[in-house]
């Protein structure tokens, strides 16, 4: 046993309102520059629809994440060491800039600056790629409720095998939201396509980064990632994705996207994992086991023995009293209300869903005559999301794991009403769920109280862990040249001052003698040449 | 950063370092020091606390990041005071739309410069230099048709050049003070709406109005998010529970309002009672966020939400009330409704009676005060008729104490229903169809008078029978009568079972929690032209339900961001109140309909609104007809008042000796002297000088968008496709003028941060500073707290605060008016009051024209008000920048309480400073906005304890029950401006708002009232169902009734292209509140746009999308009598056919193409809407149907509209 701390998310999509605020906070933060224009590390897509950038989870189109091989062994979908090196200056598994989106704005200054004309002026639309006047096509939430589902919603690689059964009918409409960021994975591909070794996972809380003074450009994290996760910066060629807000993090802060979140439904909390069985855990042949052989990656943080195991790997004490309180423990493990997005990507992603309730389909609810007025929840088998649509992105497939869910929800809500409405406890409806009134009572705190503590149960980092501090306190902040840097951003250390760095490399890497792809004045080549080429069309 | 051999690193990428024990992954040793990268951009140097200041419920308190002296970005405080250890708490509380506006400060949409248009500028200097002086110099370009066509034909069409603020300042000055003193000071206006949004803003602009006697109009009637059946119900302009109380709802219905995109910082409180038990019950067209988080879903067809609510009535009628009685309903009923009151019946051919109106003491005989404004029920134990407490007569009577809800031992009976009780025939209205419904209803006689009891009237209205009653009814929930679960059915699309299941567990919710049933509801249901019927159908559900008044219950009406929470001192300052009373409020609704000449075009005939039963009061009348008689009887205000100016009416009669009302009298009987509204379009009668601040009327609120171009403004190339009025469908007491006038303004200023379309088009645009760039408070309805914006960053480049700019405006003004204006003297024409006396002018509801000799005009009873004030003109600026003597003087008087902030003025003088010298010498200053801030604090129950409990005393004697200790508690408090910046402060339980709020307890409307016996500002004092003005009996709408919507197919006929070559559908124009921003604010925000399609979408079902050749994201064009529309389609299977959905506030000046039809610029979503107005908006004089500045009038409401779709072109042209 190797115990790991992993700063992990849990989102309630069934108290997402899908108001996008957590892309735009995060947005002006992070990528609200030159370069990144099209980048939202934090995207929320409207669901069923074809996602940011478009059907970015179909894997057969574009080889993310990692897939068995012959033996069983784990190894990157879109092929291992070799391949790369034959591919390393075309990538078909790349998205192009029409995969996501040209970005654009306006010649707003126009209004102001017009001239006498004929009639009012107009700010009309140009690419911020190119500076041409542009018509606009795409969008990073172009669906937004279910905008053109008509026409390209049965795209959507979540419809497999109910496509028969799903029409974008207006009696049968349904949607709900999903945001999305980093997966943070515990085995994480993109780290493990990097040729450059410039990707890695945190040590200390999982975090898993593309360090900019490494990166050269390759771009394979991007196509690596099945969640489409990594980004290219055309200004710097480099790749940049989510961060986990480190910075943020690290001061006990929850994310930008969390704290933003008016749903109020995202958690941030430590889970402990024993990271020697991570490789299994990725490797157990069939998808719809990987939920529970990842449930065996995550340690009982009560658990003496783990605890004993933690301390001797270096975990710091108030640490562990974090994973104790935590809220992603407690609603994936505990309760197992949240499932991890696509565990069939077998990258064991560390950002969780709880999946969302639904109105009841109308057409199964025409005794209302008979209706008895005490007993007002309709039946989860009734509801208009189907399960299988939820099962596609949840749980490899398999509906009977959503159902649960559902109905430790739909229990824990008849319970709530039972006591607050009619003043009763009905002990069977706990039991019913395998669950206690306990049970129930803290799983509505939790989901609905959810007061600021208990959605983020941060830790501080401890830097005393990994710097000269006497030096350092002095520094701190003084930045030029020769000077000590941002406190800690000193000469390169020799040896292992603590920050023991876990790079996944699986698969992955280039020789040594390979040279890096050629930075381009104008970087914006690769991106709008890529949309050129006929099979990387979108 | 430190500086590593290029070769070195390339070695170090491929390095491999020791390979874990599985062989599967590597530890590697090496520096991190490039994670200072992202550290540096979270760094910042300051965090300030601001917030939005856009017409949203949101008011929400955002932490402002400045970094290197620049604003980078925003997110949300989270450290609200606590709601307590059991519930969620207020945070975070913000959108995404909040979250991009950093993004305005440095965008190149900015208005950094003052600006005018370079036309107007040259003649201005030119007549300048050849006058000499400001005034004589615009009276020079304006007074000739030639100068003041040349740029008034070139409005909206670019040509803006930069000017330096004195001049620009020096212009503006200049036309005010010309327009008053040759046309009146009532044809100055100006426009800016919501107070709470930022209060010192607001009030920076109508303090200079009021005092110069400028007009000020209304906005919350004028927007349609008033909603008239709060004021005709309760009493009350709008009052309505905290977002936080949604989460004591048991039972909640969402109806007309998608919480998660209209109220997304509180949407997470309903989210979260679903875990708490509630249950979600979401009534919309389309399947939108809010449908998400809903049990059930009823798809009820736009606009026939009131069919829905009169069926599920029915279902609780039948259910709670006839079928088995639930004490708890009838005993609410009975002590704080008006279901057990009596009302008279009116005999009517055919042998039937019509409802008429309640019985009077007076009609008992009584000669107490007031004896007909005191309503009458029969006691339930001695079947004797009794009085009581709690009228609007024993509100105003001489006797203080009795204007209670205690029963006095009485008990009222709610129906005169008994075996072998005696009964009549009523007719009933209905709308769904022809004719009428006859029903019987138990009867007594009590004097001269054949009377029953509401409830009575409303079990026969909503079709319930009982035994021994005649007349038709019907036979159970299936047979298709009014107002049965399947008669809706086809109404509404709505299943009849879901119907009743709904209203079933509603009730019975209720019951069970003793009113815990909510009803949210909003524009989807309140922006229609019958807005206030379909609500009455509402809150007939939770009056039946006794839910009002009660935490978790009742309704939850949210539009606009309508509570100021310290009103008092804010209305203190914002109407200069403190120097000169009464300001110049005008209903905004009328107004436009007048100015831009909207009524020329009018097809909605009154008489055709009338039911069956009526006497023909409308016969033969055109709206502005009505409008006219309201001004004239005092109902609702109509400024430009008079065909004169009112300064020289003041004059006149000083020259004659005269009491300056007395000579207005005499001349309007003479015939010499005519209302304004009854010329509209005469030259002296038109609105010369607009201001339009905090707002963008033409890009946003501007309902028949065209039709202001056109009239208002002059501009060249108007979508007007309608033509006016023939001869014989004209009005018959308003004057025709021909032709329409073009250009009525000569004046149209804008003071903004970014360039709208009101910008675009006005002749002045000056600089404003934003959000983040200057102090002010915030509040809302949707949280209990007041707080604050403050500047992270001085204005930049030229951009000022409001305040100051209305300070350097007032400043040119006094200084030009030494010349021009000196003191004068001004009649002012005030309409009947709300909450004074004045709403006792007109008894039983009846209308008598003085003009037709039915009375004698007598000011203040049967006509407005005439007072006469003081302008001393030149000391306008001085008096702006300090707190005037009338607070003393007069005190402050809100709702009917009172107080006498004495020790406020001693403090506000220390804190504020005093000024020195001029005429406001030793008075507070007001002269910073900081100072503004602190007066509207200091003045104000909600934010000072000690005069909330002053203000509850005054109560307590009128009301003789015990209020001041609800204030108690916190009656040392004062929060001030630096309190709110620190944190957002809960507010005090004050007289200025009608719910409890202490002790962690949420605000819940009308808490007093209940708990209290505190009665309503009524009628009757009691929540009202039945309403017995004559103009209401008139419409039928004497109780709650469904009411289609207009027709305006039927009423203007086919408005499509005339072009067969390609199809074209007709379909219900609906536009909804936008996800992507707050009214016309951010959807110019790149984040927005990009975030969802880059400019204005119209939704549109795949069915109908289909029948028109129309593919996602293709080109269309819409277009009606009104106007035309381009923009791109969104083809989804979420809208019903037959319905197209557009955002509203789609402003133009984002990628609008010239359109296929006309030519011109395609328009805004309101290029498709003109407002009618309903004759029951304008009744005054009449209890709770008196005046009351966004609180009664004609709303401008537009969703009744239609609109023809079709592929357009795909070639565009700018």
């Amino acid at each position: 046993m190797r115990v790991r701390a992993q700063v992990a998310m849990v989102m309630n999509l069934d108290k997402c309102i899908g108001c996008h605020t957590c892309s735009v906070t995060c947005k002006q933060v992070w990528t609200n520059r030159p370069g990144t224009e099209y980048v939202w590390f934090n995207n929320v897509e409207t669901k069923p629809g074809l996602g940011y950038p478009r059907r970015y989870e179909d894997q057969e189109r574009w080889k993310g994440g990692w897939t068995l091989d012959r033996r069983g062994k784990l190894k990157l979908k879109a092929g291992g060491r070799g391949w790369k090196l034959l591919n390393v200056f075309w990538n078909p598994d790349l998205p192009t800039i029409d995969d996501y989106y040209e970005p654009w704005t306006y010649d707003y200054d126009t209004l102001i600056s017009a001239p006498l004309s004929e009639r009012d002026p107009v700010a009309r639309p140009f690419s911020q790629l190119t500076g041409e006047p542009m018509t606009v096509r795409g969008g990073p939430n172009w669906d937004d409720n279910l905008a053109g589902a008509p026409e390209h919603a049965h795209a959507d690689p979540l419809l497999r095998g109910i496509e028969d059964r799903v029409r974008m009918e207006y009696e049968q409409a349904f949607m709900f939201f999903l945001p999305r960021i980093c997966e943070h994975c515990l085995n994480p591909s993109c780290v493990a396509s990097c040729p450059s070794g410039a990707m890695y996972k945190r040590d200390e809380d999982g975090i898993v980064l593309v360090d900019q003074d490494r990166c050269r450009g390759w771009r394979f994290c991007v196509s690596g990632c099945p969640y489409k996760k990594v980004y290219f910066n055309h200004r710097t060629g480099k790749a940049e994705k989510c961060t986990l807000c480190y910075p943020r993090i690290e001061a006990g802060q929850p994310t930008i996207c969390s704290e933003t979140c008016v749903g109020r439904i995202r958690y941030l909390g430590l889970v402990l994992y024993d990271a020697d069985r991570v490789e299994a855990a990725a490797s157990v042949p069939d998808e719809r086991d990987l939920l529970e052989a990842q449930m065996g990656v995550f340690l009982d943080p009560s658990d003496p023995e783990v605890q004993a195991q933690a301390r001797r790997d270096g975990i710091p004490e108030d640490w562990l009293q974090a994973a104790l309180r935590s809220p992603v423990y407690t609603l994936a493990v505990r309760y197992r209300l949240a499932l991890p997005l696509h565990p069939e990507y077998r990258t064991l992603p560390m950002v969780w869903y709880v999946p969302p309730l639904s109105p009841v389909v109308n057409a199964l609810e025409t005794d209302g005559y008979e209706a008895d007025p005490d007993d007002v929840f309709p039946a989860i088998d009734a509801l208009r999301i189907p399960v299988e649509y939820l099962a596609n992105l949840l749980s490899a497939g398999d509906a009977d794991v959503i159902r649960a869910v559902l109905r430790r929800l739909a229990a824990m809500r008849a319970y709530m009403r039972k006591r607050e409405v009619l003043g009763e406890v009905d002990e069977s409806l706990p039991a019913s769920v395998g669950l206690g009134a306990a049970d129930l009572e803290t799983m509505y705190r939790l989901l609905a109280i959810a007061k600021y503590d208990d959605r983020y149960v941060i830790p501080k980092a401890h830097a005393e862990l990994g710097r000269r501090l006497m030096e350092q306190q002095g520094a701190c902040g003084l930045d030029f040249a020769g000077g000590p840097g941002n406190c800690g951003a000193v000469e390169p250390r020799t040896g292992n001052e603590g920050f023991m760095l876990t790079a996944l490399e699986h698969g992955g890497g280039l020789p040594a003698d390979a040279a890096p792809p050629r930075v381009h004045d104008d970087l914006l080549r690769p991106l709008l040449d890529g949309r050129l080429a006929p099979e990387a069309g979108g | 950063m430190d500086k590593r051999s290029p070769i070195l690193e390339a070695h170090q990428f491929f390095r491999r370092g020791p390979v874990s024990a599985e062989g599967w992954s590597q530890l590697v040793g090496r520096g991190r020091d490039w994670e200072s990268f992202y550290r540096d951009r979270w760094r910042h140097d300051r965090v300030v606390r601001s917030t939005h200041g856009v017409n949203c419920t949101g008011s929400c308190s955002w932490n402002v990041y400045v970094k290197d002296g620049l604003i980078t970005w925003e997110s949300q405080a989270v450290d609200y005071p606590s709601t307590g250890p059991d519930m969620p708490e207020y945070e975070p509380r913000g959108c995404p739309r909040g979250a991009s506006f950093s993004w305005y400060t440095y965008s190149p949409l900015r208005v950094r410069y003052p600006y005018v248009r370079g036309s107007l500028l040259e003649l201005f200097r030119r007549a300048l230099a050849e006058h000499g002086d400001p005034v004589d110099a615009w009276a020079s370009i304006v007074e000739d048709p030639e100068l003041s066509a040349r740029y008034k034909s070139q409005r909206g069409r670019g040509g803006f050049v930069r000017a330096s603020w004195p001049e620009v300042v020096r212009l503006v000055a200049s036309a005010h003070v010309y327009t008053i003193k040759r046309y009146g000071p009532d044809r100055v206006a100006g426009f800016t709406p919501i107070p709470a949004m930022s209060m010192a803003s607001y009030a920076s602009g109508t303090r200079f109005l009021s005092l110069v006697g400028g007009v000020i109009l209304s906005f919350y009637d004028w927007y349609s998010d008033l909603p008239p059946a709060s004021p005709q119900t309760f009493g009350d302009q709008t009052d309505v529970p905290e977002s936080g109380d949604w989460w004591n709802a048991g039972y909640l219905i969402v109806w007309g309002t998608n919480l998660p995109t209209t109220r997304t910082p509180d949407a997470h409180f309903m989210a979260e009672a679903r875990y708490r038990g509630q249950k979600v019950v979401v009534v919309s067209p389309d399947y939108a966020e809010h449908t998400k988080f809903a049990d059930h879903w009823l798809p009820a067809r736009p606009g026939t939400d009131g069919a829905l609510a009169t069926a599920m009535g029915h279902v609780i009628l039948k259910e709670f009330w006839v079928d088995r009685r639930v004490d708890y309903f009838a005993e609410y009923a009975a002590r704080f409704t008006d279901l057990p009151l009596l009302v008279t019946l009116r005999a009517r051919d055919g042998g039937a009676h019509v409802p008429d109106r309640f019985l009077r003491a007076s009609d008992l005989g009584s000669r107490e005060e007031h004896a007909e404004w005191k309503t009458v029920a029969l006691d339930e134990r001695t079947g004797v008729p009794f009085v009581p407490n709690g009228a609007a007569g024993h509100r105003w009577q001489g006797e203080e104490g009795a204007w209670n809800l205690k029963l006095e031992g009485a008990s009222p009976l709610l129906t005169l229903h008994a075996e072998g009780c005696d009964v009549a025939e009523v007719d009933l209205p209905r709308f769904d169809a022809e004719g009428v419904l006859r029903r019987g209803v138990p009867v007594r006689r009590v004097g001269a008078q054949l009377v029953t009891t509401v409830l009575d009237l409303l079990l026969a209205q909503y079709g319930v029978s009982r035994p021994g009653l005649p007349g038709e009814w019907p036979a159970g929930y299936d047979d298709p009568q009014p107002y049965t679960p399947a008669w809706q059915e086809p109404i509404t699309g709505v299943d009849r079972h879901l119907a009743v299941r709904v209203a079933r567990e509603f009730a019975r919710n209720a019951e069970l929690t003793k009113g815990r049933s909510m009803i949210a509801m909003g524009a989807g249901t309140n922006h229609w032209f019958h807005s206030d019927t379909i609500y009455r159908s509402f809150l007939a559900l939770v009056l039946l339900c006794g839910c009002e008044g009660r935490n978790g219950g009742g309704w939850a009406h949210y539009v606009g961001q309508e509570k100021v929470r310290p009103l008092s001192g804010w209305q203190t300052v914002a109407f200069a109140l403190d120097w000169v009373r009464p300001p110049r409020h005008q209903s905004g609704t009328p107004w436009f309909y007048l100015a831009t000449d909207q009524w020329r075009y009018e097809g909605v005939r009154p008489e055709d609104l009338a039911w069956p039963g009526g006497r023909g009061l409308f016969r033969g009348r055109h709206v502005a007809d009505l409008n006219a008689l309201g001004a004239r009887l005092g109902w609702l205000p109509a400024h430009p008042a008079f065909d004169r100016n009112p300064l020289d009416l003041a004059d006149e009669a000083g020259r004659a000796g005269l009491d300056p009302a007395e000579h207005v009298v005499r001349e309007l009987r003479a015939g010499r002297l005519g209302f304004a509204c009854e010329d509209p379009d005469a030259p002296q009668n038109v609105p010369r000088v607009l201001t339009v601040w905090r707002a963008n009327v033409l890009g946003s609120s501007g309902k028949g968008h065209e039709y202001f171009l056109k009239h208002l403004l002059g501009t060249p190339e108007p979508g007007v496709r309608a033509t006016e009025l023939p001869e014989g469908s004209r009005p018959r007491d308003v004057a025709w003028r021909d032709p329409a006038p073009e250009g009525k303004l000569d004046l149209l200023t804008t003071i903004d941060f970014r360039m709208t379309s009101n910008a675009l088009f006005s002749d002045v645009v000056l600089p404003a500073a934003t959000w983040y760039e200057k102090v002010d408070l915030s509040s809302t309805d949707l949280h209990p707290f007041v707080h604050t914006f403050s500047a992270a960053i001085p204005p930049p480049w030229e951009t000022k605060s409001d305040w100051d700019a209305f300070r350097l405006i007032a400043a040119e003004f006094s200084r030009l008016a030494e010349r021009h204006l000196g003191v004068r003297r001004d009649v002012v024409a005030a309409p009947l009051a709300h909450d004074s006396p004045d709403e006792l002018a007109q008894p039983f509801g009846e209308v008598r024209d003085w003009r037709a000799g039915e009375c004698e005009p007598v000011p203040g009873r049967t006509m407005p008000k005439l007072v006469v004030v003081e302008r001393d003109y030149p000391a306008v600026a001085a008096k702006h920048g300090a707190l005037g003597p009338l607070v003393e003087e007069l005190g402050i008087v809100t709702k009917g309480a009172s107080w006498m902030p004495l020790e406020e003025l001693r403090e506000l003088a220390a804190a504020n400073g005093v000024v020195r010298g001029g005429p406001a010498d030793g008075r507070p200053s007001l002269e910073r906005v900081e100072h503004a801030c602190e007066a509207i604090l200091a003045l104000s129950g909600t934010t000072n304890g000690r005069l909330a409990v002053e203000g509850f005393r005054s109560l307590e004697r009128r009301a003789g029950v015990p209020l001041a200790d609800l204030a108690g508690t916190r009656a040392g408090e004062r929060i001030t401006l630096h309190d709110a910046q620190v944190q957002p402060r809960t507010v005090i339980t004050s007289p200025e708002w009608s719910g409890i709020e202490a002790h962690g307890r949420r605000y819940a409307p009308f808490t007093i009232n209940v708990e209290r016996a505190k009665p309503w500002h009524t009628l009757t004092g009691r929540q009202q169902l039945y309403l017995d003005h004559a103009w209401m009996l008139e419409l039928g709408e004497g109780l709650p009734v469904f009411r289609p919507p207009l027709a305006y197919t039927r009423i203007y006929g086919d408005q499509g292209s005339g072009d067969g070559s390609r199809p074209e559908l007709t379909l219900s124009f609906v536009t909804p509140h936008s996800k992507w921003s707050i009214h016309s604010e951010y959807q110019d925000n790149l984040h927005m746009l990009t975030l969802f399609r880059g400019g204005a979408m119209l939704w549109l079902s795949r069915e109908d999308a289909e029948t028109l050749g129309i593919r996602d994201n293709d080109w269309v064009e819409l277009y009606n009598r009104n106007g035309v529309v381009d923009c791109r389609a969104a083809v989804t299977h979420r809208v019903p056919k037959g319905v197209c959905m557009m955002y509203h506030a789609k402003d133009r000046h984002l990628n609008t193409p010239r359109t296929e039809l006309l030519g011109n610029r395609g328009g805004t979503d309101n290029s498709l809407t003109r407002i009618t107005m309903k004759p029951t908006h304008l009744v005054g004089g009449y209890a709770q149907l008196s005046f009351g500045f966004n609180y009664y009038g004609p709303i401008g409401s537009q969703r009744d509209e239609v609109t023809v779709v079709r592929k357009r072109s795909q070639e565009l042209e700018f």
